[in-house]
């Protein structure tokens, strides 16, 4: 349980989807108009990312190297198409105002990034709490950015008004330049604190899942590493 | 050898002039069309233009302690950037305009990206532009106790016909420093005749301009549809005193040339195609974008190198 609880806490913060590895950046952009739709989207998100890691962690040892991103893509589409229907039926106002961004979900590089990252390597339950964190910290940036886009833009959170009279909505930061103000913002503020924590002796290293060492300070190890062994393996073969 | 010869390294040859007194001539050159333009539309553009200058330097100088950054206030790139937004904000607009216009000019714009010399964009149109699209309703309303109704754009735009010779002196609606094109080019003279400025850039962008109105205009080269063009909006303010900035403007001569070329076209575009009838804040902030490719392309050849071989 312990290892469940690591993954979590590493998904919502050390290695905060949209904060920390910047990824996803599309739907964070896109539908965090208001703090609703980043959080129907981080949920929906959360759902697909929590049940692909599950499925490809339970056939990773069946799934051949090679083809391995197709199966990964056939596997979380079905999920998406699943979450579509089900949002089609039970939230019907949610799926009409995130329009195509929720088939959209199939290409988003969150899910793939973990399917490859952690569950084609790791057993069915650490992948689930993966998924499930990762799910979570992406849900809870997105529905920061679409909270403060709402209130800057509309002096509204989740649809209720909070700013005084004499508020003037900088309509801005309703449009798209608003949401990479508001991203930079919250990127920078989480900088910040965990360079303080950092300052503390608090263990802040980053991107640790994959392989054991820090995939930002690291040439050898990790992804680089394996592209290089396939591009040599396969350069081998062909001299033979 | 008798002693030692004096060694110093390069450059060996220095101009006197400083960022500060470039600055300082700059805001004298922005005077008579500020004096005109508070004259013209009362004490609230004094007002206005006093809160966002004021609220420039102070967020220059904010930024600086609270960061621990040596201070650069003093060298009046900050008011420099104040006075131009205000010289582009509608002479009517709330007070709070300038300081959020301000703050984000030095802030986001200028600060953010390492302070004066690093900024990408123009910051005082940048603003601009944030202020026009997050608050449109106010920053394009332009009737004030002097004129109501439509800028002399805006009506060109419509088909009406407009007074040319109260354009070129300034007695129209407009922002608070576009008015007057007397007094905006009596402005760059001074800058022309110290030689802050040259004509590159000016003489390309409003030569083009006049090109691409005489072509697409609707109306060919009649002189007077022209002249109206060229006297109303920021052309002139724009041409002069922004386009040319030194950080965003093209290091490499030809570069400046294309840069000009480039601004006249987009002015046109907009003017002639957009759905508003200004478009030299945008025209600039793109071209200010493309300075890095053009500066790519246009790069001299070092002494010594390509060329055929013998």
């Amino acid at each position: 349980m312990n290892k469940a609880g690591e993954r979590l806490w590493n998904g919502l913060v050390k290695e905060n989807p949209t904060l920390v590895l910047m990824l996803g950046m599309c739907p964070t952009l896109a539908v965090t108009t208001s703090a609703m739709n980043g959080l129907g989207m981080g949920l929906t998100t959360t759902a697909v990312l929590a049940l692909s890691n599950v499925i490809i962690s339970l056939l990773r040892k069946m799934i051949p190297d090679k083809i391995r991103i197709p199966a990964f893509i056939v596997i979380i589409a079905s999920f998406v198409t699943i979450m579509q229907l089900l949002l089609q039926a039970y939230l019907p106002s949610l799926y009409r105002s995130l329009g195509i961004y929720i088939p959209l979900i199939v290409v988003n590089c969150i899910i793939l990034g973990r399917a490859e990252a952690y569950a084609y390597k790791n057993p069915v339950i650490p992948s689930f709490f993966d998924g499930l964190g990762m799910g979570l910290g992406f849900s809870v940036a997105l529905t920061c950015i679409g909270a403060i886009r709402e209130l800057l833009g509309g002096g509204e959170i989740f649809g209720i008004s909070v700013a005084p009279s004499w508020y003037v909505p900088i309509s801005i930061f309703k449009l798209a330049p608003g949401a990479f103000f508001v991203l930079a913002a919250l990127t920078a503020i989480q900088n910040k604190v965990k360079r303080a924590g950092e300052k503390r002796g608090k263990d802040v290293s980053k991107i640790q899942s994959g392989c054991s060492s820090d995939c930002l300070n690291c040439s050898e190890s990790g992804c680089a590493k394996r592209l290089i062994e396939i591009d040599t393996t396969e350069m081998e073969k062909e001299e033979k | 050898m008798e002693g030692l010869m004096k060694v110093s390294s390069n450059p060996h040859v220095r101009s006197k002039l400083s960022t500060g007194k470039i600055m300082l001539a700059v805001i004298i050159a922005l005077l008579p069309t500020t004096v005109f333009g508070i004259w013209n539309f009362g004490a609230h553009a004094l007002i206005l233009v006093l809160v966002t200058v004021a609220s420039s330097v102070l967020t220059e100088l904010l930024y600086e302690l609270g960061m621990k950054k040596k201070v650069t206030i003093q060298d009046f790139s900050a008011v420099v950037t104040g006075l131009l937004l205000a010289l582009n904000l509608p002479p009517q607009a709330p007070w709070w305009i300038g300081v959020i216009g301000g703050v984000f000019a030095i802030l986001i714009v200028k600060m953010l990206f390492g302070g004066l010399g690093q900024n990408f964009m123009n910051p005082a149109l940048a603003a601009r532009c944030f202020l026009l699209i997050s608050f449109p309703a106010i920053m394009t309303n332009f009737e004030c106790d002097a004129y109501t109704g439509a800028t002399p754009l805006a009506e060109l735009k419509m088909g009406e016909s407009v007074n040319i010779f109260d354009m070129v002196i300034g007695k129209t609606g407009g922002t608070i420093g576009e008015t007057s094109m007397i007094a905006i080019v009596f402005g760059a003279c001074i800058l022309l005749l110290m030689g802050i400025i040259d004509l590159r850039i000016p003489g390309t962008y409003i030569l083009t301009f006049i090109i691409f109105i005489g072509l697409f205009g609707g109306h060919g080269f009649d002189a007077d549809f022209i002249s109206a063009h060229l006297a109303g909006g920021g052309l002139m303010l724009g041409a002069f005193f922004m386009a040319t900035d030194y950080v965003t403007r093209p290091i490499t001569k030809i570069g400046q040339v294309i840069y000009g070329a480039f601004l006249g076209i987009l002015t046109g575009i907009f003017r002639v195609f957009g759905a508003g009838a200004e478009g030299v804040s945008y025209a600039i902030i793109i071209a200010n974008l493309l300075v890095p490719l053009i500066e790519k392309v246009t790069y001299p050849r070092a002494f010594g190198r390509g060329g055929e071989r013998i």
